[in-house]
């Protein structure tokens, strides 16, 4: 592992970033206004496992959204894949969400209504693809998490741990490359927490790139990195971050 | 993107997760489109019965009326003496019967002279023999007298079974007479029914020649007219013949009326019917379509985090509109079909009942389902325009 800091710092001539931010922020109009994102700069290469940390309201969830290409920023620049979102048209955005990147949410967000496994094929539903071998692709994912036991049981049944495996299971089912997890362990006991931390590690060992915004440094420390959100900002270690080119530097450090 | 078999399946997953509130949603289309349906055919299978009625009654009537006498300002009769057998000579006549109430009207009792309790509420009328086949009338008691008691300006009477009650006069056993001012009318023959002229019922009907004896020719508020019954298809001819064959010289004091034209009679009538229940029908539906509305409605305020994470899982907002679309047309759809099957039921069951002839356009059937169907799907436009337009980031927070 590196250090905090540095990652990827010199990782760049590897490949571009899966996600560059350029100072980005985000101003939710009000009244009254709510300045929820600095400008705000941030690298992230494929496979890389990065921890979000900062307190509540500090603006995690408004990243969260932004990278998860659910809202758009106020000024500054996303790409995703290298390609500018800005230039994206809504169902495009779409399109891309849905093949490319998977969530997990605190509240595990499962229809109440469909069985575990159901929910997991949900995922695979707005892709376009055949129907033929979903049910099994779920079931593959559902065994994934340790699941496949329960794949018919409704969510009101299953515990909370294991409601957030079966949103981990509906997350990967479609292979998108990226998970974006919101306080995945927010909901849940430590016992059941170390069991889900231990899933997203395997994860990001299986080549997924990972960013996990939570309040929690535990969890947080579990990241190959962590950055910290404070008042809309972005920093590593109390310096702001800013992104030259693919590289994550922190302000002030060397280019060159 | 999204298969349309998957669209489908999604709408349907969501009718059937509460599937005690989709019942209860589709109610008011059931009642809608069953009322809409049962009211259409009832109209038809009653308007049915109501055409072959009409029509055989009214295509076999000419009336003739005393067109002179209506303008006159002294009593007079236009017809012949013998105006009842000059119409019978006609090809096609199977009875023609003179009439005309006597006005002012006489005193009437059931006794006489001093001790007579004048009768009320009854109408005296001059009736020729030929107004009791004319009319169609069944006899309860007695006969009806003929034209020999015309001819021979008999005082003898026929009551109609109303009168007959009022005048307390229950069989004829012992040749009961009336007293119309104050002279005597031996009573013949009792009328129980009369088809074409239900005023009988409740009239004492004497011959027209005693008639003009005591109490002199028609007013002209009340002139005579006649009765023609013919036969099917004859009426149009008869009409023209009428006023010639009565009054050669001068056929313009008669006025002959052939009947209505049976098709544009049924269709004013079954129209008029038919807006007034359609209406009613519209506002059920109306109703039903408020109830699908309202229960979309809270279905996608429900549901807003599940649209939240469709949309997280790569949903456009076409597919989030098709969704609730979907569901609220499958409501209707379906509140349609259970609607129209009720409906028809209703048509059947009712016109088994009465024995009548179930008539419901085939094409209704079809109808019932699409109308439900069209309902709903105007219904649900405005959820799932909202649904759509959910902030996908907002609505996950919840
Ligand atoms: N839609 C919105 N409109 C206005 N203000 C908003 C909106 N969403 C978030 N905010 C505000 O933006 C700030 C950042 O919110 P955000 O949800 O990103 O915080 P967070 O770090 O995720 O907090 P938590 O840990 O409690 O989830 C907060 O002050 C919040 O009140
Ligand atoms: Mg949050």
């Amino acid at each position: 592992m590196t250090d905090e800091t540095g990652t990827s710092v010199r990782d760049g001539a590897d490949g571009s970033p899966v996600i560059r931010l350029v100072d980005v922020t985000k101003t939710y109009p009000g009244p009254p206004e709510v300045r929820a994102l600095r400008p705000c700069s941030l690298a992230v290469q494929p496979g890389d496992y990065l921890g979000i940390v900062g307190p509540s309201g500090s603006g995690k969830s408004t990243l969260l959204n932004i990278l998860g290409l659910l809202d758009r920023p106020t000024t500054g620049v996303y790409e995703f894949d290298g390609v500018d979102v800005a230039g994206l048209t809504d169902a495009d955005r779409t399109r891309l969400r849905g093949s490319r990147i998977g969530f997990v949410f605190q509240s595990f967000h499962l229809l109440p209504h469909r069985t575990a496994v159901e929910n997991v094929e949900l995922a695979l539903v707005y892709g376009g693809g055949p129907r033929a071998g979903r049910r099994e692709a779920a079931l593959r994912a559902l065994a994934d998490v340790g699941l496949d036991h329960r794949a018919h049981a409704l969510p009101s049944t299953l515990s909370g741990g294991e409601q957030q495996r079966v949103a981990v299971a509906r997350a990967l089912v479609g292979s998108p490359g990226v998970v974006l997890c919101d306080e995945p362990t927010g909901n849940l006991d430590s016992a059941t927490t170390e069991r889900v931390l231990d899933l997203l590690d395997r994860l990001n060992d299986d080549g997924y790139t990972l960013l996990v915004i939570t309040h929690e440094e535990a969890v947080a420390a579990r990241a190959r990195r962590r950055v910290r959100v404070h008042d809309g900002t972005l920093t590593v270690d109390g310096g702001t971050l800013i992104v030259d080119g693919g590289v994550l530097l922190p302000r002030g450090g060397s280019a060159a | 993107m999204i298969r349309s078999r998957d669209l489908l399946a999604e709408a349907a997953a969501g009718m059937l997760q509460r599937p005690g509130r989709s019942a209860l949603t589709m109610m008011g289309t059931v009642l809608g489109v069953g009322t809409f349906i049962a009211i259409i055919g009832l109209t038809s299978t009653a308007g049915g019965q109501i055409s072959k009625r009409f029509s055989v009654l009214q295509a076999t009537q000419v009336v003739v009326q005393d067109a002179a006498a209506a303008e006159a300002t002294r009593p007079t009769l236009s017809f012949p003496d013998d105006a009842e057998r000059r119409l019978g000579r006609l090809n096609g006549v199977e009875a023609a019967g003179l009439h005309w109430p006597l006005a002012p009207a006489p005193v009437l009792s059931s006794r006489p002279g001093a001790v007579a309790e004048p009768v009320s509420g009854i109408e005296v009328h001059a009736a020729g023999p030929g107004v009791f086949p004319a009319a169609g009338v069944r006899i309860q008691a007695g006969v009806s007298y003929n034209t020999w008691h015309d001819e021979h300006h008999q005082a003898v009477a026929v009551l109609g079974a109303v009168a007959a009650r009022k005048l307390g006069i229950s069989h004829l056993e012992n040749g009961p007479a009336v007293w119309i001012d104050g002279s005597p009318y031996t009573v013949v023959g009792v009328l129980d029914t009369s088809e074409r002229l239900p005023g009988l019922l409740m009239s004492v009907l004497i011959p027209p020649r005693t008639a003009l004896d005591h109490f002199g020719p028609p007013s002209p508020e009340h002139p005579a007219q006649v009765l023609v019954r013919t036969a099917l298809g004859a009426a149009g001819t008869i009409a023209r013949q009428a006023p010639l064959s009565l009054r050669p010289e001068n056929p313009m004091s008669l006025e002959a009326q052939a009947p209505p034209d049976p098709r544009t009679l049924r269709d004013t009538v079954s129209s008029d019917l038919d807006v007034l229940f359609l209406a009613l029908a519209g506002i059920a539906v109306f109703i039903g379509a408020l109830g699908i509305a309202n229960t979309t409605m809270v279905a996608v305020l429900e549901r807003s985090s599940e649209i939240g994470l469709r949309r997280a899982l790569g949903a456009c907002r076409r597919h989030i509109a098709g969704q609730f679309l979907l569901e609220s047309t499958g409501l209707g759809l379906l509140g349609g079909l259970v609607g129209s099957s009720l409906g028809v039921v209703t048509v059947v069951g009712v016109a088994v009942q009465r024995s009548w002839t179930p008539v419901l356009d085939p094409v209704l059937a079809v109808a019932g389902p699409g109308v439900g169907a069209v309902v709903g799907l105007l219904a649900g436009a405005y959820p799932a325009l909202r649904a759509a337009s959910l902030d996908p980031a907002l609505s996950l927070r919840r």
